[in-house]
């Protein structure tokens, strides 16, 4: 290679990094959006594993009835860290600001984020507020035993340490507001030259929908926590009834930002099998626009359905009405985006992939997450199942089997992009089988308990629920085995050095273009901007696609 | 940045529905309790925030036109408006306390729910948007030493700019609130 190659396939890790910025401080003071991703990548990947662990320490507690391993306060306090840590710390952050902080600059031709130094004031805030969870359970009296939702009287009065988390959340909360203004005004100021709306690839567009979310309900979710902690040093009463407050009031706003946020957890996931669905279709995609206004559609209306968590709280009888309609609409943009990936392979060239498979395993899940859904929104039947373990399997198969499933597939699409790595492709369909499997294990019994009646959330159960609880925690070990191997399998491609191509899937979007991994600006020419994102007439032409891997290391030569 | 005050209206807004919904429920309690409120003095802070308000704008214009020295005098009146603003919002608080009004307190515990409620929601507010108040002086004062230093000049205002529309975004908060609690029917 002569000296301009040398140049040109030099990567972000391989450029030296300004003087007074070495070793570590090139990564911590860093503003490129590639290695802020990176370093959101591991941080999340941990808090994944460390909650993983606790749900399966939860669901080994139910295997047997009565107290197994531990006493019914741990428990308590088990399920609101498992609840808090996933939420909030990793089905939150882990699409938008792992790979959204990668790939929304790259997608739209730009050289970085809006806010450079904004983006690395996210991370420090996702940090300290992670640090501030970890803290608040290590001090006061005892773990924080409300479950995710704070809910008061609870929340105020119990007297474990539910201030701290509480700020921690809050700070999360900022953090991630800021990451959607920055991805907003990052669409709208940066886009290259030639790149109109409707030439956005889906994955940008779903993230930009979501920051528009982010920005808008977060800030709710804030004040009700200033809230929650001001209860708790000052007593005003505002949501006590015993001096004029009204508990409910709590719960709209909670679950103002809440409901909205279970979109933004979803809405990036669904713009990764977006993008996936086309390039192993070899085929474009089935509806370009109607992905991208249902995308919108869902931000919108997603809004508005926030009651539809208190059925059962009091509210009157024409809010359940409107409410239950409302979330009945909200399932039609989904249906809309279901139904384009599904025609999108109608036909296509398939070719088999462990993302694929993952991004099947995400429609299945996620689809009989969307119809138990209707099951709930329904208000007759949300009555007969609310707060059973029917919720509980239903918000899993959306947020796990959506979101979570969703996270696992972007990872083994876009590993050879970040890192210029192939995994091992079998050992990836194992663990993708195992984990998939192990889910349906783990989640239909539980579904099943729930219209027995088994309530969520108990430490104990009747003889009855006994069989199905079994079978569930043997479920929630093939899971974390399944992921175990994954994640085992991605790194282990670190010392495999089996080095991937710049385009190894035969992809069409700008990311595909640059070599692997990106160079520091991303771009080493000017970006050409195709007249529609996923036009797959160039591709492969002459040769049925394979899976590419460079057989020379270029950049050693 | 434009966004971002966005986001810090809806973190009101979150409390303007809560005041929208107790509201609903104690008019009455509401108004008489409204009526303990010195509107003299609330008057008198929107004023005061009004005119801030107006020199911050006009200090902007006053760097464009490359008038530094006008300019640092109007942010630094600006500044002291708002500690007069906080000053004052201090003694009505202090006055409040000294009459047993606080969360929490005896005063409030023994009256009507929808007092309590009420001064609740005023503490929490008034104490949020001072909050506000403070941080805005903050970024004024950073523009101040900015332009002293020259980084802000006729050419890059916008940190000033930003700060600025921080500052009038205290200002247009204190004007929902000023009616809310102090002309309440």
């Amino acid at each position: 290679m002569d000296a301009i190659g040398m140049v040109k396939r030099q990567s972000f890790y391989e450029t030296p990094s300004p003087a007074g910025l070495k070793g570590i401080w090139a990564w911590l003071l860093t503003r490129d959006h590639k290695r802020l991703a990176l370093m959101y990548l591991w941080a999340i990947m941990l808090w994944l594993c460390i909650a993983l662990l606790i749900g399966l320490s939860l669901r080994i507690e139910l295997m047997w009835p009565g107290g197994t391993i531990m006493k019914a306060e741990t428990y308590n306090a088990m399920f609101t860290l498992h609840g808090v840590i996933m939420i909030f710390l990793f089905v939150i952050p882990a699409i938008p600001a792992v790979f959204g902080n990668f790939f929304l600059p790259i997608q739209i031709g730009a050289d970085d984020v809006f806010f450079p130094r904004l983006n690395l004031m996210s991370w420090y805030l996702f940090m300290f507020g992670g640090g501030f969870a970890i803290i608040s359970l290590f001090s006061g009296k005892g773990f924080p035993d409300t479950g995710w939702t704070f809910y008061v009287p609870f929340s105020v009065t119990t007297k474990t340490n539910v201030s701290l988390t509480v700020t921690a959340a809050f700070i999360l909360g900022m953090s991630s507001m800021l990451t959607g203004l920055n991805f907003i005004t990052t669409v709208h100021r940066m886009r290259t030259k030639g790149m109109g709306w409707m030439q956005i690839p889906l994955f940008t567009w779903s993230l930009y929908a979501t920051a528009w979310v982010q920005l808008l309900a977060t800030p709710v979710i804030s004040i009700t926590f200033v809230l929650v902690i001001l209860e708790r040093f000052l007593r005003i009463g505002l949501f006590d009834p015993a001096k004029g407050g009204d508990p409910l009031l709590y719960q709209h706003l909670f679950w103002m930002y809440s409901h909205p946020a279970v979109y933004i957890m979803v809405l990036p996931g669904m713009g990764v099998v977006s993008e996936i669905i086309p390039i192993f279709s070899r085929k474009s995609i089935f509806g370009y626009k109607a992905i991208v206004y249902s995308s919108l559609a869902i931000a919108i209306a997603g809004s508005l359905v926030w009651a539809h968590h208190m059925f059962t709280s009091g509210i009157s009888d024409v809010s359940i009405f409107v409410f239950s309609l409302l979330t009945y609409l909200v399932a039609i943009p989904s249906a809309v985006k279901v139904f384009s990936w599904v025609s999108t392979m109608y036909k296509g060239s398939i070719q088999m992939t462990p993302p694929l498979l993952l991004a099947l395993a995400f429609i299945y899940l996620f689809s009989v997450g969307g119809l138990t859904g209707l099951l709930l929104g329904a208000a007759g039947t949300n009555v007969y199942v609310h707060d059973t373990q029917f919720v509980v399997s239903h918000f899993h198969f959306t947020m796990f089997g959506g979101t979570g499933f969703a996270f696992f597939a972007a990872l083994h699409f876009w590993w050879p992009k970040m890192f210029g790595l192939m995994y091992n492709m079998k050992r990836a369909y194992i663990a993708v089988i195992l984990t998939t499997i192990g889910f349906i294990f783990h989640f239909i019994p539980m579904m099943i308990l729930g219209l027995m009646g088994m309530p969520r959330r108990y430490f104990d159960y009747l003889p009855q629920y006994a069989t199905g609880n079994f079978l569930a925690g043997f479920g929630g070990f093939m899971i974390i085995a399944g992921v175990g191997l994954m994640f085992t399998n991605l790194l282990l491609s670190f010392r495999e050095k089996n080095l991937a191509a710049d385009d190894p899937w035969g992809g069409t979007t700008l990311e595909w273009s640059i070599p692997s991994p990106p160079p520091l600006h991303n771009f080493v020419g000017v970006p050409e901007v195709k007249s529609f994102p996923y036009d797959f007439s160039m591709v492969g032409k002459d040769a049925a696609p394979t899976i590419q891997t460079r057989e020379t290391d270029e950049r050693t030569s | 940045m434009w966004l971002f005050l966005y986001s810090e209206i809806i973190l009101f807004g979150g409390l303007f529905v809560l005041y929208a919904a107790y509201f609903h429920e104690y008019p009455k309690n509401f108004a008489e309790s409204g009526r303990e409120l010195n509107r003299i003095i609330g008057s008198l802070n929107t004023v005061i925030l009004l005119i801030s308000s107006f020199t911050v704008a006009a200090s902007l214009t006053a760097i464009q036109r490359g008038a530094k020295r006008l300019a640092l005098s109007l942010i630094t009146f600006s500044i002291l408006c708002g500690a007069t603003f906080l000053t004052i919002k201090y003694f009505e608080w202090g006055k409040h306390i000294r009459e047993g009004v606080y969360p929490n307190s005896q005063v409030l515990q023994n009256g009507p729910p929808g007092n309590n409620i009420f001064f609740g929601l005023y503490y929490v507010i008034t104490g949020l948007h001072g909050l506000h108040v403070i941080i805005g002086m903050t970024l004024l004062t950073i523009s101040l030493v900015f332009i002293l230093t020259g980084r802000v000049n006729e050419r890059h205002f916008s940190m000033l700019e930003n700060a600025g529309l921080y500052w009038h975004l205290v200002d247009l908060i204190w004007i929902f609130v000023f009616p809310l609690f102090y002309l309440v029917l």
